[in-house]
């Protein structure tokens, strides 16, 4: 689609990376941001609400860095057609129920944070420091999914969800970064659900996502 | 005119946190530098949390109160909420809200959080429990006071 803006030539082989990342953290806030009035517990509903605005926040973080100073990040976020999008199909998947929502929490803070990590150590500085700074908010996010992960542990239905979305969570990683993944959730390796595919899940939600922006293509104002 | 260095950071000075007015932009630490030169006024600015909305109002209100100054956001982690100001968490304190504590060598984690080692703003108590991580912006948390009863916020480190 015109509009949206050339990734910077600069990054070499990064803006995929980095773009997939942002994606991933888009789409997972959206998912989030769905419990917000609706979750199971008061408590839940400001937190989920809460992690959700933040990952928004770093997906911003990510467009801004792959758009440059001059760029559009809202642009690169809502302009694209679904396939465009290179998130993962585990932030996708719209899960209705308590116990997968809160896996896909938790699997997802460990992917984040096994990726996030070593992209500190990137030899690009803005990079590196973008993700220090985000890696001491997820702290947070990932205390919350921790929290969960201990209290629901040897709950049949947490534990079903979990080896339901595992082939997801492995896919979501590069492959050279999976075994980490291995190690810290206790599972075997899979098959897994790669990235570059969708689920059927993404379109009804890239519609109601985009539909300020397509129904104003010259920018809404409020 | 151009403004000099000091005048720069007195009309910062002015500028309220947008979601916690007690405490400016400078007590926050959240300006990492002010240059002048040549007639050109340069701020960087270090965002608090990504997902905070009012990052834009926050610069907007920066480029308002100093006419042509070019902000710049550096998004890296230089800022922590170790750079709030002692007048900054003097003034947090008596808004009712707990100041952070320092940060550790290690991340935070989540016992520490559950410890009592946090004091109520109101009454002074350490006998303040966890109520919920995450609170109305991303910085804040949820604690309560078993001594006052008084629910209150309490800054996170970061």
């Amino acid at each position: 689609m015109s509009g949206v803006p050339a990734l910077p030539a600069r990054r070499g082989e990064v803006p995929s990376v980095l773009l997939a990342l942002a994606d991933d953290e888009l789409i997972v806030g959206w998912r989030d941001s769905e419990w917000t009035g609706i979750a199971p517990l008061l408590e839940e509903d400001v937190a989920f609400s809460s992690i959700a605005q933040n990952e928004i926040g770093h997906a911003r973080a990510f467009y801004e860095l792959l758009v440059g100073p001059d760029g559009d990040a809202d642009a690169l976020a809502f302009d694209r057609q679904p396939d465009d999008y290179r998130c993962a199909p585990l932030v996708e998947l719209h899960l209705l129920e308590w116990a997968p929502t809160i896996a896909r929490r938790w699997l997802y803070e460990v992917v984040d944070e096994i990726r996030i990590t070593a992209l500190k150590d990137d030899p690009d500085p803005a990079l590196a420091g973008l993700a220090a700074k985000i890696d001491r908010e997820e702290a947070y996010h990932r205390m919350h999914a921790e929290m969960w992960h201990d209290r629901l542990r040897d709950e049949p239905r947490f534990r079903k969800a979990v080896e339901e979305l595992w082939p997801y969570a492995l896919g979501a990683l590069p492959a050279e970064l999976r075994g980490e993944l291995v190690s810290r959730v206790g599972l075997s390796e899979v098959e897994p659900v790669e990235r570059g595919t969708h689920s059927e899940d993404l379109g009804p939600l890239w519609e109601e996502m985009t539909t300020v922006r397509r129904s104003a293509p010259a920018g809404a104002q409020w | 005119m151009t403004p000099t260095e000091p005048q720069v950071w007195e009309a910062l000075e002015e500028i309220p946190d947008p979601e916690i007015p007690v405490v400016s932009l400078v007590d926050l630490g959240v300006i990492r530098s002010v240059d002048v030169s040549n007639g050109h006024v340069r701020i960087e600015f270090t965002p608090t949390f990504l997902g905070c909305p009012a990052l834009e109002v926050m610069k907007r209100a920066m480029e308002e109160k100093v006419p042509g100054a070019e902000v710049e956001v550096i998004s890296d982690d230089s800022w922590s909420t170790d750079r709030i100001t002692p007048a900054g968490r003097e003034k947090l304190r008596a808004a009712g809200f707990a100041p952070p504590a320092p940060r550790e060598a290690s991340t935070p984690k989540l016992v520490q959080l559950q410890s009592n080692v946090f004091r109520c703003p109101y009454c002074g108590s350490t006998e303040t429990r966890l109520e919920n991580i995450f609170g109305p912006t991303p910085c804040r948390s949820l604690r309560y006071c078993e001594s006052c009863r008084q629910p209150f916020e309490q800054f996170k480190t970061i």
